[in-house]
């Protein structure tokens, strides 16, 4: 057992440091160094420099055009993007649509679509919940009607993250009506440009425009775009749901969350003088949440280190994403409370680095509070925690 | 002891509850502010600017509970219009203000045409209240005010600041305060206006060689702490009622919406895990409404400490009770929480923006030490406990 690098890992993690360094614009890392929003173009900029290293898709093996990276390796890749200030990569091609094209798509898709998710260039969006169809996602109504050499889809999706920026759109529709819900289900790759897709905008409660609901009305997709049997969609997406949760631990990004509460706590002024680090009381509450994430990271790694042995996350990956939602979202919430009265603000021109107007009080304030109030969704996405729990009590703890 | 409302009270109640239901459903409230448009006209007509004022005073002689009633419907309604700080300036206003001062403002504060506005927050300070860099230096025929009030809650409407200012000592010392009133187009004063997360605004002022004359202070001169430090206090309280009602309505949201949200072919409140976390939003409702209570009752105290004592516990519980009652009726709204769609993230945004003002619970804690080691040490020293607050 050893929790220390080894020197090819070193040279790694060197190497990876190097990179960042050299290629990551800086007008990118100061946005996110100050937890400002990206737009579309802030990403695929940053995506497309990963692409051309051929590390944009750094979790897929090298006979699919990914770097065949160990565990480790795309450990330590995220946690140094995350600490040199990287924009998170958008998880909907490379985590997502890439591992089902090349699980179980055809050649021909792999050929079609893989090389647009490794180079960045083309968005994908996840079209899993309905209005109807949220925890129960198998409830999802939206019908695509076999045509022959097409189906006809009509229905709607709702929260799709970013469909306003996708090219494209994996898309879960009912094939047939059969007794269990689960097996009448198709994964089908949408091309968000075909006539009958519209996407409308939902307002977040902070204020952001992330996420959409995705009518589908007639929408003509050809069969070459469903994965793999018709009817069989739902094995794919729980294939999928599964490395969604472990990602969802978002370990890396996490540390980076906790250094810059240091931070912040180190610049703020405490009520009785001094900064805010020297106030027992606050940091008290600091060292509690930072204590959980030690332990979360080694509980990532026990984890990470058994599927390195080649065995299935499984229900632990519920576990990681329960407490990896729970600890950033805490995070977010000191940061938040870091600044006292400078939480109340709500200064849209500063969060999206637009206008020139200073923001009232420290600068990370506009930030901290929007963040912590954004953060609220992440137990939420990906599989509530509720969920999550259920998922432990019962295929873990057999209750 | 009778814990009960007075028929008084139960009017005021009553008058307050009819307002909400008739004009603050969530949409029209939304409407409202698009229009820019609020309801302050009704809010004096129907006497809620006159509460806690004498009747030689143009007032009806309320209490703290009587301003809570009305801010318990505030909170519920998530009313924009800017009542708390109002009051807070204009009972600093009828207790301090020199008689020409008073006679020029109180009745028009009172009758809704003038509104006023506390400026006290200063960016450095955090929630140490008597922070304030804000320089008012002593002038031929007056005073001379430079500085800034980096946010002032519901200033965007205001026809004029009382506003914090330092005419001796140091930034941190709570000798030296005193306190001005500034009307908003006065000369030297600029006016920035400031979103704010719950849409209530705000505005940040700065002061550049803003001359005022002597008769523009209200109370002693360097004197004031005692009474900003009431005042404050009472703001604990007024906020205490409204995140009571805010909770109260978002409770009543939340178990509506469990009990009509199905999935997996059953409501979601049929989950048990979900039951339980409900019943718990439920008492705390009622844990915040009684330390609500027991804050307001405790500002007619004549005994400072048993004041402080009581409106920090109080405060300690309500952020308490109205995090846990935020987070989770978002979280138990799944998605459609996160959106601004609904009340329930407005809600819950109004409660964070509570959460965060007038001291936090570290603050507060931080009170109770005090007062607790002082009453140590009191035997010994009983001279000293004056000074500790
Ligand atoms: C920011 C954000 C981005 C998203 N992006 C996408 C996307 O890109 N694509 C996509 O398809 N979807 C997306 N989603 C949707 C997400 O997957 C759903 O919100 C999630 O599955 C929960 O469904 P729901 O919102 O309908 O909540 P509901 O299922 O209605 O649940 C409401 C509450 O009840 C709880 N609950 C439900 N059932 C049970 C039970 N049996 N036991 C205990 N508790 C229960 C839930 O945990 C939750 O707290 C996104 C959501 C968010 C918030």
């Amino acid at each position: 057992m050893e929790l220390s690098l080894s020197p090819q890992q070193r040279e790694f993690a060197e190497q990876v440091r190097e990179f960042v360094g050299a290629r990551l614009p800086r007008d990118i890392a100061d946005k996110v160094r100050r937890d400002q929003h990206l737009d579309r173009e802030d990403h695929m900029r940053w995506q497309r420099i990963l692409g051309e290293q051929g590390w944009h898709a750094f979790t897929w093996p090298e006979q699919h055009g990914g770097p065949g990276w160990s565990i480790v390796q795309r450990y330590l890749f995220e946690v140094i993007c995350a600490e040199m200030n990287c924009p998170i990569i958008q998880p909907f091609g490379p985590r997502m649509a890439g591992p089902v094209i090349y699980t179980f798509g055809t050649d021909q898709q792999k050929q079609r679509f893989l090389p647009g998710i490794r180079d960045s260039t083309v968005w994908w969006c996840q079209g899993y919940s309905e209005p109807q169809a949220g925890s129960d996602l198998a409830s999802l109504a939206t019908w695509a009607e076999d045509k022959g050499d097409h189906y006809l889809v009509s229905g709607q999706k709702i929260w799709t993250s970013y469909a306003h920026y996708a090219d494209w759109m994996f898309c879960l529709v009912r094939t047939s009506k059969t007794e269990r819900p689960q097996t009448g289900i198709s994964f089908l790759l949408i091309d968000m440009r075909s006539p009958g897709v519209e996407v409308q905008p939902i307002l977040m409660l902070e204020g952001t425009h992330s996420f959409n609901t995705v009518f589908l009305e007639n929408v003509k997709v050809p069969k070459e775009n469903l994965i793999g049997e018709q009817d069989n969609g739902w094995t794919y997406a729980k294939f999928l749901l599964e490395h969604e949760r472990v990602d969802n631990a978002a370990i890396g990004v996490t540390k980076a969350a906790m250094r810059r509460l240091k931070e912040i706590a180190a610049s703020e002024h405490g009520d009785d003088g001094g900064t805010l680090m020297e106030d027992p009381l606050f940091h008290r509450k600091l060292v509690e949440v930072e204590s959980q994430l030690q332990s979360l990271e080694v509980t990532a790694l026990r984890i990470l280190s058994q599927v390195a042995a080649g065995e299935a996350p499984g229900p632990a990956a519920s576990l990681l994403k329960i407490r990896g939602t729970e600890i950033a979202q805490r995070i977010s919430e000191l940061a938040s409370q870091a600044v006292g009265y400078f939480a109340l603000p709500y200064q849209p021109d500063y969060l999206h680095d637009a206008g020139s107007e200073t923001p009232v009080g420290p600068d990370h304030a506009a930030t901290a509070a929007n963040n912590y109030l954004w953060r609220r969704c992440m137990s939420i996405y990906g599989g509530s925690n509720e969920i999550q729990r259920g998922i432990i009590a019962k295929r873990m703890l057999e209750m | 002891m009778d814990l009960s409302f007075s028929e008084e009270q139960n009017m005021l109640q009553e008058s307050v509850s009819r307002l909400v239901r008739d004009h603050y459903s969530f949409q029209r409230r939304q409407q409202r502010l698009e229009d820019g448009e609020d309801l302050w006209l009704r809010f004096a007509e129907l006497g809620w600017l006159a509460v806690p004022f004498g009747e030689d005073q143009g007032g009806i002689g309320g209490g703290a509970v009587d301003v809570g009633i009305v801010m318990e419907g505030i909170g519920r309604a998530l009313a924009v219009e800017p009542y708390l700080p109002h009051m807070l300036a204009s009972q600093l206003l009828a207790r301090l203000a020199p008689e020409p001062l008073r006679d020029r403002y109180l009745s028009p504060a009172l009758s809704g045409d003038c509104r006023l506005a506390l400026a006290f927050i200063e960016a450095g300070g955090r929630y140490c209240p008597w922070f304030c860099a804000t320089a008012a230096s002593e002038s031929s025929d007056g005073y001379q005010i430079n500085g800034a009030k980096d946010l002032v809650p519901g200033g965007q409407s205001a026809d004029a600041y009382l506003v914090i200012a330092r005419s001796h000592g140091d930034t941190r010392d709570r000798q030296g305060l005193s306190l001005f009133l500034v009307e908003r187009e006065h000369p030297g004063l600029q006016v920035r206006r400031l979103r704010t997360n719950d849409a209530a605004g705000a505005v940040q002022l700065t002061f550049e060689n803003l001359q005022l004359d002597a008769g523009a202070r209200l109370g002693d001169a360097d004197q004031v702490w005692p009474e900003l430090e009431h005042t404050l206090d009472l703001g604990a309280v007024y906020q205490a009622w409204e995140a009571v009602g805010a909770m109260a309505a978002l409770s009543e949201v939340t178990l509506d919406y469990l009990k009509t949200r199905k999935q997996f072919g059953r409501p979601l409140g049929a989950n048990q895990a979900l039951q339980h976390r409900m019943v718990d939003l439920f008492i705390a409702v009622e844990e915040a409404r009684s330390s609500a209570l027991c804050a307001a009752l405790a500002m007619d105290t004549d005994d400072a400490d048993e004041r402080r004592r009581n409106v920090s516990l109080s405060k300690i519980a309500v952020d308490r009770c109205a995090r846990l009652v935020g987070q989770e009726a978002v979280q138990l709204h799944g998605a459609m929480g996160v959106t601004d769609e609904l009340s329930v993230g407005h809600y819950f945004k109004r409660l964070t923006a509570i959460i965060a003002s007038f001291g936090d619970s570290e603050w507060h804690a931080r009170r109770i030490h005090r007062l607790d080691t002082a009453s140590l040490s009191s035997s010994s020293q009983p001279a000293r406990s004056q000074s500790w607050n």
